[in-house]
């Protein structure tokens, strides 16, 4: 946190060619979390933003070092909350590629059903706050609708609505609950029949268009430079899916699209988006129904122990790549953990995307940069 | 490209260096002087490695060690580059022109170990506060993620 | 039948008969003025919660159902609320002019009031220029918010301010033509005559085409003009700061707030009565009992159900389209607006001269 005495210094002077410099949050309807913006102003143009960070810094890395290999996973749930289950899986997988714990079949679909509800859930977040940022409001409610549906299965199943602690290494803590299925399938079939309530009242609305298309554009080269992954990066015509690039549980063995535009502005950011809840779908019919029967949970010593070396896992969040760094000394607690968080370099794109526009456009281009901001402090 | 030829390629351009292919990745360790312009030439030239994915570092009780993960949007091999420093005066170059995602990477290894990179545009605190907190002694520095920090209010030692 | 003309003459007859003229007239002044506040008053009341609740069941929820049978009571709880609050008045700020603005707000929204026929014969001031007095008056709305804005000594209150004089004064030239439009089929500028001319239908079906194009752009320039969603960048920008009215609290912002909605109720009102028939009920062509019955519903349900069908369509916009940027909306107003009003403007004038309407 800066001195605040200093940053009230800024805002009242204005600065050289009549520039003005505001504060935009920490607490601000349209940041998501608490994300604070100096933003210098030249009219309604954008010069420069300048993020600080650190507001839920709540030093994580230096915590895991501490933390044995079966604790440590569950502080990932915290960082990029509306991901849990796919950063948890993250890191149980380095686990299990470290100490060559075999993970059963079973224990490997719910994994991936899972982490594609998830990804639908954050989306349908995202969805609602991106569009209640530009001022419509009904759509948040109706993404709720159906977030609530997932946070329901999630409930039943996992015990918790957003920190959901389920996925060890070598596979679930507890076996999944009966009504389980049926839920999924619910949720399919009502999912389904709301796509085109969406698309009519945001995607093919006028104004939506308006403020998104043109606004907010990363090349391809840029795009890469900068780290840029998931969604950010694959609306600029990247292909970075980890999914398809580097399977990694059943992904190989299920048919989905990589969701590519080229457009690269904010549009093509929301679309691919939106499909990739569409392919996230997919991937869930085709898998519900053949969950494998048998354990759910791999057989593992009581206590973990990493051998001496370094390991990297990568997945795919909503957000982008999610990766693990282990340095790990033969102890049962990591040497060195770093999370390479998707949001991180996702953020550092900001200012390039955004200088030169105005503030309307700088809600639409963070909107779709979709930042949750314990991501990037850690 | 096989692990022998990068071996190869990589000893022409720095004869110093040292391979490791213990791990999953090919690992590279460098000389910190050599690292600038190796980066440079693994960017533009027959490697075309354009994305860094992953810049840390990491302390073992001796010495710092810096590790730059490297993959390339063309053809997903990749690679390790590992550069050893000084604990006491960790300085290396920037490769913040090369890959600028390295902007808010190296200030954030800057603000937790205390390397110095030379030619950053805006080396200063990212994460952690402008001021460091009262009594800490600012000749020994305050770098929380160093194995030797203590912070007597916040830590417990186990 | 229940009528309030009945009401109004019965009470003029009995002032006349007890008092001398001058005192009549008076009493009469007073009874007027008391009506005009408790309809506001009323209003206001109404209009917030109906708002509330149509946003509610818009965005499946069930708003306000707990003060009160059906949340009846809600605004006035808010109301008690706000009474309540502290006034502050920022250090530097231009008192006199602080204090005032919302007043001018208020004072302009309470002019608009007389023109308008409520009922049939039930009319303040059937003043000869009606059309002209309420678009002149309504033009007043624009130095209450810039003063609003300065007074507040806040950058970005005049920021916002500015931005909404600007949009409220490049909109009523399209609000304005629009009007024209059906002065041109009346031939009158007087409100009771053009009530009286939509007596065999009402002119969004008799004057078809132009009409209709009038009526469109008429309601998207009363939405820019009451700086409604989607037009709504100059109060709730969540970008920077609650607009012009940003440093206002307790009274006086409950003051700004009700001005808004009965500004609302007023151009529903006058959308109503020039495109709508005012108080004139539905009549279809030679049905005669069918008419007939239309004839049963009293003038001033007829009126007030065609007001609120129209303040429920604004409503209803506001909760369906995303905002527009401030450089998007002049573009509107003056690429695409202000050109289509001047053509339809023209094609109603061939078509009254011509005598193409019905």
């Amino acid at each position: 946190m800066y001195n605040q005495t200093e940053i009230l210094k800024d805002t009242s002077e204005l600065g050289a060619d009549g520039e003005l410099v505001i504060n935009m949050g920490p607490q601000h309807p349209a940041t998501h979390g608490v994300l604070h913006l100096v933003v210098t102003l030249n009219g309604e143009t954008i010069k420069k933003i300048e993020p600080h960070l650190g507001y839920i810094h709540r030093s994580i890395e230096k915590m895991c070092e501490s933390l044995t290999y079966r604790q440590f996973i569950y502080v990932t749930s915290r960082m990029d909350y509306l991901s849990s289950h796919i950063n948890n899986l993250g890191c149980a997988l380095l686990v299990e590629k470290g100490m060559a714990i075999e993970v059963p079949d079973r224990a490997k679909y719910i994994r991936v059903i899972l982490s594609e509800l998830t990804r639908i859930a954050s989306h349908e977040l995202w969805l609602g706050a991106m569009a209640m940022d530009l001022g419509a409001f009904t759509p948040f409610f109706y993404a709720f609708r159906e977030r609530e549906m997932i946070t329901d299965i999630m409930e039943d199943t996992c015990g918790a609505r957003l920190t959901m602690n389920y996925i060890v290494p070598g596979g679930l803590m507890y076996d999944i609950h009966p009504d389980f299925q049926k839920k999924v399938k619910a949720f399919i079939t009502q999912f389904k029949s709301k796509v085109t309530e969406y698309e009519d009242l945001v995607t093919n609305n006028v104004i939506f268009q308006s403020r998104t298309k043109g606004v907010g554009i990363l090349s391809a080269e840029d795009a890469i430079s900068y780290g840029c992954t998931g969604p950010v990066a694959r609306a600029s015509g990247v292909s970075c899916d980890i999914r398809k690039l580097y399977p990694y549980e059943v992904y190989d063995k299920v048919e989905f699209d990589e969701v590519l535009e080229t457009a690269g502005d904010s549009f093509a950011r929301y679309i691919v988006r939106v499909k990739e809840m569409n392919q996230s779908i997919r991937i869930i019919e085709q898998l519900i129904d053949n969950i494998p029967e048998g354990d759910f949970v791999g057989k593992t010593k009581n206590v973990l122990k990493l051998p001496k070396g370094e390991f990297y896992t990568r997945v795919e969040t909503a957000r982008g790549e999610f990766g693990v760094y282990v340095v790990s000394e033969g102890g049962t607690t990591p040497h060195r953990i770093k999370f390479r968080s998707p949001g991180f370099s996702n953020l550092s794109a900001l200012n390039h995307i955004a200088a030169g526009s105005k503030i309307g456009d700088l809600m639409a281009s963070m909107g779709t940069l979709d930042l949750v901001i314990p991501d990037i402090d850690r | 490209m096989t692990n022998e030829e990068i071996k190869e390629y990589i000893s022409s351009l720095a004869p110093a260096a040292t391979f490791d292919e213990t791990g999953e990745w090919l690992n590279i360790l460098v000389e910190p002087t050599a690292l600038k312009p190796l980066m440079a030439d693994l960017r533009t030239g027959k490697m075309q490695m354009n994305y860094l994915f992953c810049l840390t570092c990491v302390d073992f009780k001796t010495h710092l060690t810096m590790v730059y993960h490297l993959s390339a949007t063309t053809h997903r091999q990749s690679i390790v580059i590992k550069a050893n420093l000084n604990r006491d005066t960790p300085v290396i170059e920037t490769v913040c022109d090369i890959w600028r995602t390295a902007e808010f990477l190296e200030r954030e290894v800057f603000e937790m170990f205390g390397v110095n990179f030379t030619n950053h545009p805006d080396l200063r605190k990212l994460i952690l506060e402008e001021e460091n907190p009262k009594g800490f002694d600012e000749k020994k520095g305050y770098w929380p993620l160093r194995k030797d920090f203590e912070d007597p209010i916040n830590m417990i030692k186990l | 039948m229940f009528s309030l003309e009945g009401i109004t003459t019965s009470v003029q007859d009995w002032l006349f008969m007890k008092f001398n003229p001058t005192m009549a007239l008076a009493m009469e002044c007073v009874i007027v003025i008391l009506l005009a506040i408790s309809l506001f008053a009323i209003l206001g009341l109404v209009l917030v919660l109906m708002e509330r609740k149509v946003a509610a069941h818009i965005q499946i929820r069930l708003g306000p159902n707990r003060v009160g049978p059906g949340g009846m009571f809600q605004t006035v709880a808010d109301t008690l609320k706000l009474i309540m609050k502290e006034g502050l008045v920022p250090d530097m700020a231009d008192k006199f002019l602080f204090n005032l603005a919302p007043f001018v707000v208020m004072m302009v929204g309470m002019l608009l009031l007389a023109p308008i026929a409520f009922a049939k014969n039930f009319q303040i001031w059937d003043i000869n220029i009606g059309v002209l007095y309420i678009s002149s008056v309504s033009s007043l709305s624009v130095i209450g918010i810039l003063m609003a804005g300065w007074a507040s000594n806040n950058k970005y209150s005049l920021l916002g301010a500015m931005r909404s004089g600007a949009q409220i004064v490049s909109y009523e030239l399209s609000a304005g033509f629009a009007v024209l439009t059906i002065v041109v089929l009346t031939g009158s500028l007087q409100i009771s005559e053009i009530v009286k001319a939509q007596e065999n239908g009402w002119w969004i079906f008799k004057g078809h085409i132009p009409a209709i194009i009038a009526f469109v752009l008429y309601i998207i320039a009363v939405t820019a003009e009451t700086n409604r969603a989607p037009f709504d960048l100059a109060e709730a920008e969540s970008e920077l700061t609650a607009g012009f009215h940003t440093e206002y609290s307790g009274m006086r912002f409950a003051l700004f707030f009700l001005a808004e909605y009965i500004n609302i109720f007023i151009v529903c009102a006058i959308g109503a009565t020039l495109f709508f028939g005012g108080w004139m009920p539905l009549h279809i062509g030679n049905w005669a009992a069918f008419n007939h019955i239309m004839d049963y519903i009293p003038s001033s349900v007829w009126f007030m159900g065609k007001t609120f069908f129209l303040i429920f369509l604004i409503m209803w916009f506001r909760w369906t389209f995303p905002r527009l940027r401030v450089d998007q909306l002049l573009n509107l107003e003056w690429k695409y607006l202000l050109p289509i009003s001047l053509f339809n403007l023209l094609l109603v004038a061939i078509i009254a001269i011509l005598g193409w309407h019905f």
